[in-house]
């Protein structure tokens, strides 16, 4: 057994790190007000070869193994999980097309993200179907040559820049989860109508939309796999996609222990600075007590992954411990910087707004413990 | 064109520094190490060189542990062709790095054009290795380098002085510079440069190899503890006018007799 990083691995943590302590950090907190979208620096970051670390070496991608793209995005996250949310969808669209596309549609769609800045959407959910994302009801119909996409999209982070997007929808809602397809849609084709960039609590900088498509034509050949495969392209997408999304949990939880106790042995009441008190140093424990403790889980989740083992368990595990550890520890944060905390000069009430999305995103916490459930009560 | 670029490796500007129990050196086994920071603009400036004339070969040499080799990694990462490492303790005196840079430099058989290195350490601070190596190969040297361009066989360089005020030397190549924060930007190393930088040769050496034994230690340390405690602030309440003066005489006071500065 052996929980080391290889040197290499530690090599790459130690550059988005770097990254993320010179490019984010300092940046964070105007862009988060602001809403603005973090174009500059998620391009700095591809040019260093930070993004889209799943696109396998043949392709042109990296070839890294979810353990490398853990301790990249876990980095990345501890800069700002907001900016992170933007870095972290090009992966999660880019998953499924190399989970479930063919040769061809790899070089076609995968390539052109490793030989220029280009940005991608997961469009999943909708605004009557989140966690229930097998009624999704977008329709692909066959239009003989081409297929036709109608239907509406909701949450979709980046779409306001997407070079490419990956739709779900179904061939037939009768099918249920069977008639569940992913194609592949060029987020330029007439009849895609954007909604406007919302207005969140937190994440601020990432750019979320609804998306209608209205008779929407798309090639035959976008299809990922066959008609119908789309649910179990889903699926596995997930089991790689939710260790990563525990990662960004696991970078803003760090952070906000970082904070917490350097605030802590600075500032003085009662005559001592607060970390001498009993009460913040528990609060401090349970904080390194529950960052290691997501830690482990999510980079087992990852390594799982890497081995080929089937990780469905154990990666609900991470995302759910690690965003609600997060949420906890975020919240804690605040706590210890009392009213200051409580402050946007100070760091922490972002982290704390922050933290919420990730229990949401990518399967509630709730949604994550059905998962477990199902998993364990076989 | 040969470039030699000398890398320090330096424990992180964010580690808590610790003497050893016996105060004989620090405790290096939690140190975090990274690139002397001063070192970086001479990597970056050997690159930015190497981008205009692709046949330049940037070698980076480091003495000190091989525990842990991430300054020289991480300058290949960056760019560096090749690496030399003299495996030596931490603690080695200017004058002995020095030697073993300079012997490091002939084990490598090529003739140098251009010698980097940062203007200092950020550890101890000595601003001497630069001056030294270039003195033992009897080359020109200029530090605290803040420009640089290439005139012919000739460098041209600018130095900052005090007050703000730049001085240019123009020098003869081969020669030694010692870089300061304001030449360039460095690069971070990229992730397909790490990848790179695997597979590029880092030769080592021994002390012995490069001709550096005990004798040469000019310096010795005695010992090493950590500065006392800064004492709190003293505050002075100038509120009231009826005692401004007093309150004035007794600042003025106090800087000649304990803080000694007037
Ligand atoms: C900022 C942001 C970015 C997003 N980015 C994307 C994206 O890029 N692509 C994409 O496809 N989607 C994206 N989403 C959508 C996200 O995945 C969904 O919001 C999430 O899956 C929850 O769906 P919902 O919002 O419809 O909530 P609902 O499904 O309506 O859930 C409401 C509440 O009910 C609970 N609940 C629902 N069903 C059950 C059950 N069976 N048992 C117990 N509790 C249950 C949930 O846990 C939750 O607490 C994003 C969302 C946000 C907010
Ligand atoms: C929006 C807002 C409105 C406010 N309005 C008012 C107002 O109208 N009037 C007013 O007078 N004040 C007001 N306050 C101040 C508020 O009452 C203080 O913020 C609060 O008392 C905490 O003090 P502090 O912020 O200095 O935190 P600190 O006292 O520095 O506390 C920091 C952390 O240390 C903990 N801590 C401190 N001492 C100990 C100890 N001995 N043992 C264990 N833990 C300890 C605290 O619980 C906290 O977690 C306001 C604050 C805010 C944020």
């Amino acid at each position: 057994m052996d929980f080391s990083l290889t040197p290499e691995q530690r090599e790459i943590r130690e550059l988005a790190l770097k990254f993320a302590k010179n490019e984010m950090i300092p940046h964070a907190q105007e862009y988060d007000e602001a809403g603005k979208f973090p174009m500059e620096i998620f391009k700095k970051a591809w040019e260093l070869g930070l993004i889209n670390t799943c696109i396998p070496a043949e392709y042109g991608g990296s070839g890294f193994s979810s353990v490398d793209s853990i301790a990249i995005s876990e980095s990345l996250a501890y800069g700002c999980m907001g900016m992170n949310t933007s870095f972290m969808a090009n992966d999660l669209a880019l998953l499924p097309i190399v989970i479930g596309g063919s040769d061809a549609q790899k070089k076609k769609f995968l390539t052109p993200f490793t030989e220029e800045f280009r940005i991608a959407s997961f469009c999943l959910t909708e605004p009557g179907n989140g966690s229930d994302a097998g009624g999704i009801k977008t329709q692909i119909k066959d239009g003989g040559d081409h297929w036709i996409i109608n239907g509406e999209k909701m949450w979709i982070t980046n779409a306001g820049h997407a070079h490419l997007f990956v739709v779900y929808g179904t061939i037939d809602p009768a099918l249920k989860h069977k008639g569940i397809s992913a194609i592949v849609v060029d987020p330029k084709s007439p009849g895609i109508e954007l909604g406007k960039k919302e207005d969140k609590m937190g994440h601020r900088s990432s750019d979320t939309r609804g998306v209608r498509f209205n008779n929407v034509k798309v090639p035959k050949e976008n299809m990922l796999g066959n008609p119908g495969d789309g649910w179990a392209i889903a699926m596995s997408t997930l089991d790689h996609s939710r260790p990563l999304v525990a990662s960004s949990a696991l970078g803003g939880a760090q952070r906000a222990l970082d904070l917490s106790i350097q605030y802590a042995k600075e500032r003085v009441q009662f005559g001592v600075p607060i970390a001498k008190h009993q009460a913040i140093q528990f609060m401090i424990a349970e904080m390194g007590m529950k960052v290691e403790a997501a830690r482990l889980l999510t980079y087992k989740a990852g390594w799982l992954c890497d081995q080929g083992i089937r990780n469905t368990e154990i990666a609900s595990y991470a995302k759910a411990f690690a965003s609600d550890s997060c949420m906890q520890i975020t919240t804690d944060a605040v706590q210890i910087y009392g009213g200051y905390g409580y402050s946007k000069e100070y760091p922490v009430e972002k982290l704390m707004r922050d933290a919420k999305l990730i229990q949401i995103y990518e399967g509630t916490s709730q949604i994550q413990r059905l998962v477990m459930a199902r998993e364990l009560i076989k | 064109m040969n470039i030699f670029v000398c890398v320090k490796q330096v424990p992180d500007t964010e580690t808590k520094i610790t003497p050893t129990g016996d105060g004989s050196f620090i405790e290096t086994a939690s140190i975090k190490w990274i690139m002397n920071p001063y070192d970086e603009f001479a990597v970056e400036q050997a690159l930015l060189i190497k981008q205009s004339n692709p046949a330049a070969n940037v070698t980076v040499l480091r003495v000190g542990s091989v525990k842990d080799t991430e300054a020289l990694r991480t300058a290949m990462a960056m760019g560096a062709d090749d690496a030399a490492l003299v495996e030596a303790a931490d603690n080695l005196d200017s004058y002995s790095i020095a030697k073993a840079l300079k012997g490091a430099i002939d084990k490598t058989g090529k003739k140098p054009d251009l010698i980097l290195a940062g203007k200092q350490a950020i550890d101890d601070d000595a601003l001497q290795v630069p001056q030294i190596l270039a003195q033992m190969l009897n080359l020109p040297s200029v530090s605290v380098i803040v420009g640089f361009e290439q005139a012919g066989n000739n460098v041209k360089v600018k130095r900052e002085v005090e007050g703000g005020a730049l001085e240019v030397y123009e020098l003869s190549t081969p020669c030694v510079l010692a870089c300061n924060k304001g030449l360039n930007t460095p690069r971070y190393a990229s992730l397909p440069g790490i990848m790179k930088a695997k597979k590029k040769p880092m030769a080592q050496y021994s002390l012995a190899d490069v001709g550096v034994s005990d004798a040469d230690r000019r310096v010795k340390y005695s010992g090493f503890r950590l500065p006392p405690e800064k004492p709190p602030g003293k505050k002075f309440d100038a509120t009231d006018a009826a005692k401004q003066k007093d309150v004035v005489s007794q600042v003025v006071g106090l800087l000649r007799t304990e803080a000694k500065v007037i």
